[in-house]
């Protein structure tokens, strides 16, 4: 009886609420502009919050992981989506392939990004780089690597990768694909692996972490990892295992760069705010927004000139695969059919 | 049934088809996906994906299965069975492992078992090693890591309603059984144990569903599941109408599972016909109290207190560095509880209808017994494909919405359910429905036929029978039902981060969120949140099952 009776007011209060909602989402602001985002927005929210604070634009975002294309697509013209952004170039591309962008012709975007890193029918634009590195361990001494070492029975049961269904991966392949040729990308999955140390899943700081643990001596991973761990509080785990590695930025046998993926945006199609979702495309290559990318995310800016954070810098000079991007969107099907065939997650 | 109670009937099978219906919306929007798909990639995966994937999946659900079933039958027996200090406390604490999430448990395990981790040190330091190099303990991440971790934090699910049922039925039958001369071995695999199989058949079914539809700690553990190949597809490959075609058979497949099960049992009937009396215990002294003690809490240990208080012991180090929980997590922990609870009250009340229409239906066709299966297929899905289903539907609502609004002077523009948490409530009870019409089925099929005769005679028509006589009989199955949604819809990760509005997180998409960034540390917070949130109806559930049915 006494349950009923307290769970009557909360049926009110909920119901209430329920009412509520709409209300809630309906918020009125002189000017925002609506982000759908595959980046998890802490990171990217020191940039929107110096967006707002420059602009007055307040700037709502929602985080979905798998998916944006699906939810931008059914949402149709009602989608409240301004600005969509992802890591990957293949999920990008996914987006205009899809038909949910529109292009965007601006000569702040054109001057700030180089032309093979944003589409030339305007519809997609780099905002920053991240270099898949190697991670090493601290007391290993070497200088150079080769992505095909990764493969070489030297290393056998010291290899520590993430899943190679896991885009930054299956980009890399692609890659490899385009400059080695299938069947030796589909050799080099065999080799690796016979060289994994453990199974092939995680994220890119647990190779930091299990270096430090003793199970690998090496791994694949994207280098801004790296510069938060070795930037992280003294005494915190991540600072250890930051400190247990030395990034080694490969590039491939035959060719003089190392491998870079993106994080980019495009303006949706059916954006309601279009002039804002512009305004905040802009901002993010000025040179504060940019700087913002290297010094708070340990990114590559993609305007030239900005500064690196110093970490970054150290890693040494960053020779960028020529390889064009679309060619690594393209490959990835097969990339990721020859993670399957080669057995790398099982 | 006389025709004056078939015309009575009729809202509770209009309901039931209308929530067989909002379920079968998804799916058959997955269908219409499907199709559009080529079916080439099927000689791909039947060569290279499959074989590795069935096996990795059939093992684990195998795994998983028996040692949950052990686990929650065994733990259910225990603390109803025997009498031992602490047992009063442990028939409650055993429901603790359904606060935490698999994948938080999986983190956490990762964390306390890594080489890095204190238990791996308190070892290397016993045996006098220096470094992880030298000395290392097998990896969790595994098929065996995996198929413990998982069991471990699932078999809740089997002890509550395995409980329940030895609770209230197997008494007086225990007691003829120990009177023809069985011990209380014998009368438990004879007796006890074959009248709980449908309560055991309910619980275990959630838990391999579970299993199968986890994302977060098998692909975590580096386990290749089916879910996990759907996955790949859809999001690797950018292939949706492949990955959708994966998830029909996948969905067939547990389909048939069930609908097997359920035949197994068709023709066996569970009702007592006597006032369930409590069983009358087998206290324990000595040693035998101290095992039963220990084996209790081994469960509880491992499934809750050690990753709780691993997590407790992260929160605090934080707080010790001044980071407290941050208001934009506050508000997380709020914008959950409201639409768990929504989720709740909804999945509940239409669960109930599905359960009553089961009960008062005249048997005269196949179809009309299948409608109460149809509306508890969303659990059998996983929960992105199903969020995925579920858009199209959604925006078929959103532009009659707008066309109505248009109509009437209004303005057209936006969305009022993907625009607001109703999509995702409306997702949690689609998703969520089998908890409710399971043990609202199976808590009714204990109340004897001759009650509703006796009803019937004394002049109830269905509406009257339900609320004065079924319903107070129910109450401990409501509240098993109503725990279970709201804790499952508070760990919803998958549908919840697809389908949610701008600026809205819940505990479980914050939590995610920090993972994704790679700082489970951060995450801490928002972890011990979930399981504190999970922890209050626990133990409001553990009261009332403790009190005396009605």
């Amino acid at each position: 009886m006494s349950i009923r009776l307290r769970a009557l007011p909360l049926v009110r209060r909920l119901s209430m609420l329920a009412a509520a909602l709409p209300l809630m989402a309906g918020t009125a602001w002189a000017a925002e502009v609506n982000l759908y985002t595959t980046r998890e927005p802490k990171l990217v929210e020191p940039l929107l919050e110096a967006f707002t604070q420059d602009t007055g634009v307040k700037v709502n975002t929602v985080f979905v992981k798998d998916g944006l294309l699906e939810r931008v697509r059914a949402e149709g013209e009602q989608s409240p989506a301004d600005l969509l952004m992802t890591v990957d170039i293949g999920n990008l591309l996914d987006l205009v392939d899809g038909g949910v962008t529109q292009p965007v012709d601006s000569a702040a975007l054109k001057a700030a990004i180089p032309a093979n890193l944003r589409g030339d029918d305007d519809q997609w634009f780099t905002l920053s780089l991240r270099d898949r590195v190697a991670y090493v361990a601290k007391d290993l001494d070497i200088q150079t690597f080769h992505y095909e070492d990764l493969a070489d029975p030297r290393w056998k049961g010291k290899v520590c990768i993430r899943s190679g269904q896991h885009p930054y991966n299956t980009a890399l392949i692609a890659a490899l694909i385009a400059h080695d040729g299938a069947e030796a990308a589909e050799q080099w999955l065999r080799g690796v692996k016979a060289n994994l140390a453990r199974p092939a899943t995680g994220g890119d700081r647990d190779v930091a972490r299990d270096i430090l643990g003793g199970i690998c001596d090496v791994g694949i991973a994207n280098a801004y990892y790296a510069g938060h761990m070795k930037n992280a509080a003294e005494g915190t785990d991540a600072r250890r295992w930051g400190d247990a590695i030395r990034v080694i930025r490969p590039t491939f046998k035959n060719a003089p760069g190392t491998h870079v993926n993106i994080s980019g945006a495009a303006v949706a199609r059916h954006a309601p705010h279009r002039a804002e979702a512009v305004q905040l495309l802009e901002y993010l290559v000025t040179d504060k927004a940019q700087s913002l990318y290297a010094r708070a995310n340990y990114e590559y800016p993609v305007k030239k000139g900005v500064a690196l954070d110093p970490t970054v810098e150290s890693f040494g000079p960053l020779a960028i695969d020529p390889l064009p991007l679309t060619e690594i969107a393209r490959n990835r099907k097969q990339a990721s059919e020859l993670v399957d065939r080669t057995g790398l997650n099982q | 049934m006389t025709a004056n109670g078939r015309f009575q009937a009729w809202p509770w099978h209009a309901g039931t088809a209308l929530a067989a219906l909002a379920v079968l919306a998804p799916i058959l929007a997955l269908v219409g996906q499907a199709g559009q798909g080529s079916g080439a990639h099927w000689g791909h995966l039947l060569q290279f994906v499959l074989p590795g994937v069935l096996a990795q999946t059939l093992g684990l659900l195998i795994g998983v299965g028996l040692l949950a079933a052990a686990l929650g039958v065994g733990a259910a027996w225990l603390v109803t069975a025997y009498d031992f200090p602490g047992r009063r406390a442990l028939s409650w604490a055993l429901l603790l492992p359904l606060a935490v999430p698999t994948y938080i448990v999986a983190y956490a395990y990762l964390d306390i078992l890594h080489p890095l981790g204190p238990v791996q040190e308190a070892v290397r330091a016993l045996l006098g090693y220096s470094s992880p190099r030298e000395f290392r303990l097998p990896d969790l991440r595994s098929l065996p890591g995996a198929i413990v971790l998982l069991a471990f934090v699932l078999y809740p699910y089997v002890y509550l309603t395995t409980r329940s049922m030895f609770a209230s039925q197997a008494a007086h039958l225990m007691e003829a059984a120990r009177l023809l001369g069985h011990g209380p071995w014998s009368a438990f695999l004879r007796v006890a144990l074959p009248l709980a199989r449908p309560a055991i058949a309910v619980g275990l079914c959630l838990v391999l569903l579970e299993t199968l539809n986890d994302i977060g700690a098998s692909e975590f553990l580096g386990v290749q599941t089916l879910t996990v190949a759907i996955y790949t597809t859809w999001v690797t490959r950018s292939d949706l109408a492949g990955a959708a075609q994966i998830a029909l058979v996948s969905l067939a497949l547990v389909t048939l599972l069930i609908a097997v099960e359920r035949r197994g049992r068709r023709r066996l009937r569970y009702t007592g016909n006597r006032r369930a009396a409590p069983i009358r215990r087998h206290v324990l002294h000595g040693p035998a109290a101290c095992l039963a003690t220990l084996l209790g809490l081994a469960p509880v240990l491992i499934g809750f207190a050690a990753p709780a208080a691993y997590l407790l012991a992260l929160v605090l180090e934080r707080l010790g560095t001044g980071q407290g929980p941050s208001p934009a997590l506050l508000r997380a922990v709020g914008q959950t509880l409201t639409v768990s609870a929504l989720a709740t009250l909804f999945a509940l009340a239409i669960g109930l209808v599905v359960a009553w229409s089961r009960r008062i239906l005249p048997r005269v066709h196949a179809w009309q017994g299948a409608l109460p299966r149809l509306a508890t297929l969303g659990y059998a899905v996983p929960g992105t494909v199903l969020a995925i289903g579920l858009l199209f539907p959604l925006m078929a609502i959103e532009r009659g919405l707008s066309a109505l609004r248009a109509a009437t002077g209004m303005d057209p523009a936006g969305l009022v359910l993907l625009g607001t948490p109703a999509a995702l409530a409306l997702a949690y009870v689609i998703r969520f429905l089998t908890i409710p019409v399971g043990t609202l089925e199976a808590g009714l099929d204990r109340i004897p036929p001759s009650l509703d005769q006796a009803a019937r005679l004394l002049g109830e028509n269905v509406h009257g029978m339900l609320r004065r006589v079924h319903l107070p009989l129910l109450r401990p199955a409501l509240a098993a039902s109503a725990l279970l949604i709201f804790v499952d819809a508070m760990k919803e990760l998958p549908a919840t981060l697809l389908l949610r509005p701008l600026n809205f997180d819940t505990l479980a998409t914050w939590l995610y969120a920090e993972a994704a960034r790679g700082t489970y540390e951060e995450g801490a917070i928002a972890a011990l949140c979930i399981v504190v949130a999970g922890l209050l109806p626990v133990i409001l559930l553990a009261r009332l099952m403790d009190r005396p049915t009605a």
